[in-house]
Parts: structure tokens; C-alpha cells; sequence
């Protein structure tokens, strides 16, 4: 039998507003997600018995904050994010699998995410399952949103002026050092410029989490960000 | 051979003049900065690394060690040892910078020089001077610098924070700690309330029947709420706050008789941390960049508006919205740096862009922050966007919060100093 959950009228409208974004709800469909999810599968486990693997067990997923479990050794990355705050719901799943290293930086899940909007969506909705109330779909979580968290190419195009960023640099460098230390706040130099960029328009939109980023970020253009990825990408340590 | 590449070097000197007028004929342009702390160490190396030896730059710094007034508070509360928050300033002169050791006690602001007290006259085509603070005479009635060992300030970190914090431990069971807390503005606006809650955390494992008064003649402060909440929840019932409201701002002490008089109430303590009203740093003054008690400044560039060759970064600044944080002056630095450069050497300007965070602790792994972003606006630095920590948060937040804070340390003081 094909489960398809459908978002409803009120419900929808009441759990959008609390997301903030313009965001397109769809159904996810069970069956097909339970697809998608072979392409998790060789790290994670879902379901009865499942445990931690090479990526921790997704049990009770919705509704817990990142990073949580004790006994599993997250990344550095996905450790601040959740003491940054980070719950995954519907909305932060979808953001996190279109590009996992947009929201976590250095994350050791080497999955490059879901693209379409589809997939992730009905994947989604069969990790819903696993969670306490899935009976509670699609009021308690919607389950799925097409928003669109990918960057538009030509911002990733962008070629950015080192001397420019080099300047701009002083303001990153008052906490992250420019020699590269690592304790309590990341360090950010020789990143791949992309991935540099991911996350800085991930701060800019507010779907990576941490109010002096979200700040710092929310003022930079585009040429700004690719100006400060192109001298971070080069800085010698 | 030599001779050729010198004429050679010379010419092109010579031409590098005609686009940067600045530059004195055939020498180097020079940049004299005062004060080694946040402001001033990071505008000495900034000019020095990007300006690669173009330009000559002289650092005037009393100390041979920098002890940080951001984590003097910790030290207090015993997160840190003091060695923990002095930096020397090797690693600004492996950079290039040509530190001296001595106090500026004079500018000639016609003659472009800077007087030291050791006798040297220094010469100067661009002067920043970051002195930090100096106390307003007569601010807290009974109270001098003559007093300062009976009831520290501990506002200038180093061996009045080692003071202070003997003083505390010191302290008789069940003693009284007061504060006199200081009108804005002021270095640090959360400053002296980290400190309460520093000396709470101390207190309350060493001393526990002990309290703290503080008298404050401001009717609140800054990160209040958080403060406020953070200190019921840790330290109930040691800490008595007396805002203006209730005759906080009406207060005298006795050094010698180790009193405090708060709206006419008289009460013996044990410690007394004076924190007396401020003003810039001297220097600032006898340059004649000052209006009132502190130096007004262009926010593009940080230049004083009495001189566009005297720039003020800092503290000793009136700029507009920034609080007087070490953040702030560090950022300041850099927009002053970068637009030095661009006067004396014909590098590309860019415009200024400043940011603010500080980090309290309020108790361990209890850390909270308030932040901002700033642009030039041509009568001020004038605030963009801000956020602050909420109150009720998790553990964790506030734990991540901490850690950043010792993140931020050491990208701090690896910034200003090499
Ligand atoms: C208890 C406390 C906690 C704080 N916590 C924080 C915090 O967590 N975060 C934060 O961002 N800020 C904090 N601050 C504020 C921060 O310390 C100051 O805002 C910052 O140091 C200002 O930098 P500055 O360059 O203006 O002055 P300073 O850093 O004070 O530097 C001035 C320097 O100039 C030198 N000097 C003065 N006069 C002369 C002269 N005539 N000739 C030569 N040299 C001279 C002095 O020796 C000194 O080294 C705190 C302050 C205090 C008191």
C-alpha cells in the first residue's frame, strides 16, 4: 500500500508561520522514501533495533537537538551545531540534506544531498516514521517543504578579489585566527572557496544557526563573500 | 652595484610620492602609534604586515607586558591564572614593528612629534593614540589614585587585579565585598557585572556566608536581565544590587576606615573595588584632541576631528554607538589602519565596516554574549543589526557560548599582538 501524507489547510498555514520561509509544502511519500533511504544506508540505521554505525541511528530524530548522543563521536562541526542550537525537523532535515556541508561545515558525512526537492521530501516522510508520534503527521512536523536551500550557480561562479577580502578578513579575525587555532570557535582558513561560500549564504539565510554569524554574514553581499573565501582559500598558516 | 639600486630605490620612492602626498620626500612615511593594548598593538601590526616595510611604524608602550582587561575577571573568579592574561610584544616586533618602551608625555601637533619621557623626540606624519582610560578626579567623593591600593579600581589589569583578587581572598568569613559601580560611559559596560559574578562564583566555594554590595548610579546596565537571572540562579541571596533608584548614585567611601556610605548609610566592608568614572587616557588630552573627557573622531577613518593627521582609536574615542569593548577597539584599528595606509602609501581604501561581541561568564560553563554591527555615517559609527543572548536558555547553549569566548581569546590576542 502507498502511504502518502498529504499537509492539510490549517495545519499548514499555522506551521509555516512558525518556519519563517515562503516554503511549499508537498507530500512525501513513505514507500519512495523508504527508496532514497538506501542511499543513507550504508552509515546510518533506521528502525527496530537499529544502532549507531559510521553515522549515529535515526530513531526519534524529529524534534531532538543535533549532536546529542553521548556514546557516538560526532565531528567538531556537527558538535558546535548543536550547541548552537540545532533541532531536526522537517525544515532543518530538508536544509541539511539538499547540501549537508552548507549547514555543517567539515561534517564527516561525505554525502553530497539530496538535490531534488522530491527525494528529500519523501525521505523525509519515512524517517517521520521513526520518530515518537509519527501518527502525528503532517500536524505535528510537516514533513515536507520544496524550499529551495541550493545557492544560485552564479553566486557560486563568483570570482572573488583577495585584496578586497583581505581587508574584509579583519573582521573575521578578531575570533577566528588567521594561523588557524581551533578551540571553541572554527577555524576557517585554506577551506575549499565553495565550501566557504555554502556557508557563509547559509548564515546570510539563517538556516545555519548562531546569532554572530547569522549577523556577520546578514550584511556581507555576494561579492563580499566570495572576496573573503577567495583570501581565506590562499591564506599560508 | 649597491650604488645603482640605491639611485634606483630612490627614484622609485620618489615617484611612489607624487600619488601619496603624504610622503615625505625620499624618506620612509612614519607612523608613531601610543599605547600597546587593543587598539593600538593591533593598528601597529596591521600597518607593519600590510604595508611590508613601506611604511615605518613605532609602537610607545609603557609595559613590557600587556595584561588583558577581558578575562581579568575570570582570574578573579579562578579560570585563569595571571600569567594566562599577560602578552608580550615579541611577536610585534618580529613583525616589524619598532616597540619602545617608554610613556608619551607630549605632542606637538605643529611640529608632527610625539615627546617621550625617556627624552627622544619622535617624528611623525601619521600619530594614532590608543591610551585606553584614565579616572575623572573627584568622581567618587573620598576616593583618589593615592587610595588605590586600599580600594583598587582594577580597571587596568595586572597588579591591581592581583590586588584585588588577594584582597578577596583574604576576606573574613562572612565579609562584605563592595563595588562601586561607574557612570556611563564606560570601558566594558558588562565589566563590573562579570565581576560581581566572578566574585560570587569565588565566594561562593571559598566564603559562602560572605555578600556583595554594589552601589551603581545608573539605573541598569548592560545584559541586566541576564545578569539578574544568572545571579538568582547561581548565587542567591549573596548579591545586593543598589541601582540609582534606591540612592546607588549617592555614594562616598573612607579608605581608611574601610567604609562605604550609601545614601547616607554607613556600612564597614572588608573589600572595596572603587571603579570611578572615566575619562581618555591623558595622552589624548595633551594632545589636544579631547572635548570634554574624551576624543571626538571622523568614523570613516578614526582621525580626531581636531586633526586629520592624529587619529584615536578605543576607549579614549567619542565615536558614536560602540561600546568601549576591546572587540571594538581592535575593529576600530583596523578600518584606522587600513586607511593610514591608503594616506601614506596610495594602497586602495576600503570602506569601513565595524562589529562588536562580548562575552560574559556568569558562572562555570554559564557564558552569555551581546553583539552588534556598525557602518560610518558621517557624524557617527551608528549601529546596523545587534542580537543578545536570551535568558532561560539551555546548559548547552550556554556552554558553547563559553567556549567561544575562549575562542574568541585567542583570536583576540593572536590578532593584536602576532
Ligand atoms: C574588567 C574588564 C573586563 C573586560 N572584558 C572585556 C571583554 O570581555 N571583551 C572586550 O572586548 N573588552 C573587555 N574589556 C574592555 C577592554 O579591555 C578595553 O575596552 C580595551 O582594552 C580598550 O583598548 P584600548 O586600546 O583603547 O586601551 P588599552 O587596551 O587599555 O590600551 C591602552 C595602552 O596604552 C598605554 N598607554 C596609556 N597612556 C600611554 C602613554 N602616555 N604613552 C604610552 N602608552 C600609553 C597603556 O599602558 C595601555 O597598554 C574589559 C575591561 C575590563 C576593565
Amino acid at each position: 500500500m502507498v502511504r502518502v501524507t498529504q499537509i492539510l489547510g490549517a495545519a499548514l498555514v499555522a506551521g509555516l508561520a512558525t518556519l519563517g520561509g515562503a516554503a511549499f509544502a508537498q507530500g512525501g511519500n513513505v514507500d519512495a522514501g523508504a527508496k532514497v533511504f538506501k542511499k543513507c544506508k550504508g552509515c546510518h540505521q533506521v528502525g527496530k533495533g537499529a544502532e549507531h554505525r559510521i553515522g549515529p541511528h535515526l530513531n526519534g530524530l524529529f524534534g531532538r537537538k543535533a549532536a546529542t548522543y553521548e556514546e557516538f563521536n560526532y565531528s567538531k562541526g556537527f558538535q558546535r551545531i548543536g550547541g548552537g542550537g540545532l533541532v531536526w525537523h522537517a525544515e532543518s532535515l530538508d536544509a541539511f540534506l539538499e547540501n549537508p556541508r552548507a549547514m555543517v561545515s567539515r561534517t564527516r558525512m561525505s554525502f553530497p544531498g539530496l538535490k531534488k526537492a522530491e527525494d528529500r521530501a519523501n525521505l523525509i516522510a519515512y524517517l517521520r516514521q521513526f520518530s515518537d508520534n509519527p501518527a502525528d503527521i503532517p500536524e505535528a512536523d510537516p514533513t515536507a517543504q520544496g524550499v529551495d536551500h541550493d545557492l544560485d550557480p552564479a553566486i557560486l561562479a563568483l570570482k572573488g578579489d583577495p585584496e578586497y577580502g583581505q581587508y574584509l578578513s579583519g573582521e573575521c579575525t578578531t575570533c577566528h585566527q588567521s594561523a588557524g587555532g581551533d578551540d571553541g570557535i572554527p577555524s576557517i582558513v585554506l577551506w575549499p572557496e565553495e565550501d566557504f561560500v555554502l556557508a557563509m549564504h547559509a548564515y546570510k539565510s539563517k538556516h545555519r544557526i548562531h546569532p554572530v554569524m547569522q549577523m556577520i554574514a546578514g550584511r556581507l553581499g555576494d561579492e563580499e563573500i566570495a572576496a573573503l573565501a577567495a583570501y581565506f582559500a590562499t591564506l599560508e598558516e | 652595484m649597491t650604488l645603482n639600486r640605491r639611485t634606483f630605490l630612490g627614484a622609485a620612492a620618489a615617484a611612489a610620492s607624487l600619488s601619496a602626498p603624504m610622503v615625505r620626500a625620499m624618506g620612509k612615511p612614519r607612523v608613531v602609534v601610543v599605547g600597546g593594548g587593543a587598539g593600538g598593538a593591533t593598528a601597529a601590526r596591521y600597518i607593519a604586515k600590510d604595508s611590508k616595510g613601506a611604511i615605518d611604524v613605532t609602537l610607545i608602550e609603557p609595559t613590557r607586558k600587556y595584561y588583558t582587561c577581558f578575562f581579568s575577571n575570570l582570574y578573579l573568579g579562578g579560570f585563569k591564572n595571571i600569567e594566562d592574561i599577560g602578552h608580550t610584544y615579541g611577536g610585534l616586533a618580529a613583525g616589524g614593528v619598532n616597540v619602545v618602551h617608554d610613556w608619551a608625555v607630549g605632542v606637538d601637533r605643529d611640529a608632527k612629534t610625539v615627546s617621550l619621557a625617556g627624552g627622544a623626540t619622535l617624528p611623525y606624519d601619521k600619530l594614532i593614540l590608543s591610551p585606553g582610560i584614565d579616572f575623572v578626579e573627584g568622581a567618587v567623593e573620598g576616593w583618589d589614585l593615592s587610595a588605590q591600593n586600599a580600594m583598587p579600581h582594577a580597571y587596568k589589569a595586572g597588579s591591581q587585579s592581583e590586588l584585588l583578587k588577594a584582597q578577596l581572598m583574604a576576606m573574613p568569613e562572612g565579609g562584605v565585598f563592595a563595588m562601586v559601580a561607574p557612570p556611563n560611559p564606560f570601558r566594558c559596560p558588562p565589566g563590573p557585572y562579570e565581576r560581581v559574578s566572578m566574585v560570587a562564583h569565588f565566594l561562593k566555594q571559598n566564603n559562602p556566608t560572605a555578600k556583595i554590595i554594589v552601589a551603581d548610579p545608573k539605573p541598569k546596565f548592560s545584559k541586566m536581565a541576564l545578569f539578574q537571572e544568572g545571579w538568582a540562579n547561581h548565587y542567591e541571596g549573596m548579591v545586593d544590587w543598589i541601582g540609582d533608584d534606591f540612592g546607588g548614585g549617592n555614594v562616598s567611601v573612607d579608605p581608611n576606615a574601610m567604609t562605604v556610605t550609601i545614601d547616607g548609610e554607613e556600612t564597614k566592608v572588608d573589600v572595596c573595588n572603587v571603579i570611578p568614572a572615566m575619562k581618555a587616557g591623558r595622552i589624548a588630552e595633551l594632545a589636544g584632541v579631547t572635548d570634554g573627557n574624551w576624543a571626538p573622531v571622523n568614523a570613516a577613518d578614526m582621525s580626531t576631528k581636531a586633526d586629520g593627521d592624529v587619529y584615536v582609536l578605543g576607549d579614549a574615542s567619542a565615536q558614536g554607538d560602540m561600546p568601549k569593548s576591546g572587540f571594538s577597539a581592535n575593529s576600530q584599528a583596523k578600518v584606522c589602519a587600513n586607511a593610514v595606509r591608503g594616506a601614506l602609501t596610495g594602497s586602495k581604501v576600503f570602506p569601513a565596516k565595524f562589529s562588536n561581541t562580548c562575552w560574559s561568564l556568569i558562572a562555570p560553563d554559564d557564558g552569555v554574549k551581546v553583539g552588534a554591527t556598525y557602518e560610518a555615517t558621517a557624524d557617527k559609527i551608528a549601529k546596523v543589526d545587534g542580537f543578545i543572548s536570551q535568558t532561560g536558555e539551555t546548559a548547552d547553549v550556554r556552554k558553547t557560548t563559553y567556549m567561544e569566548s575562549e575562542g574568541w581569546y585567542s583570536g583576540i590576542t593572536a590578532d593584536m599582538l602576532g
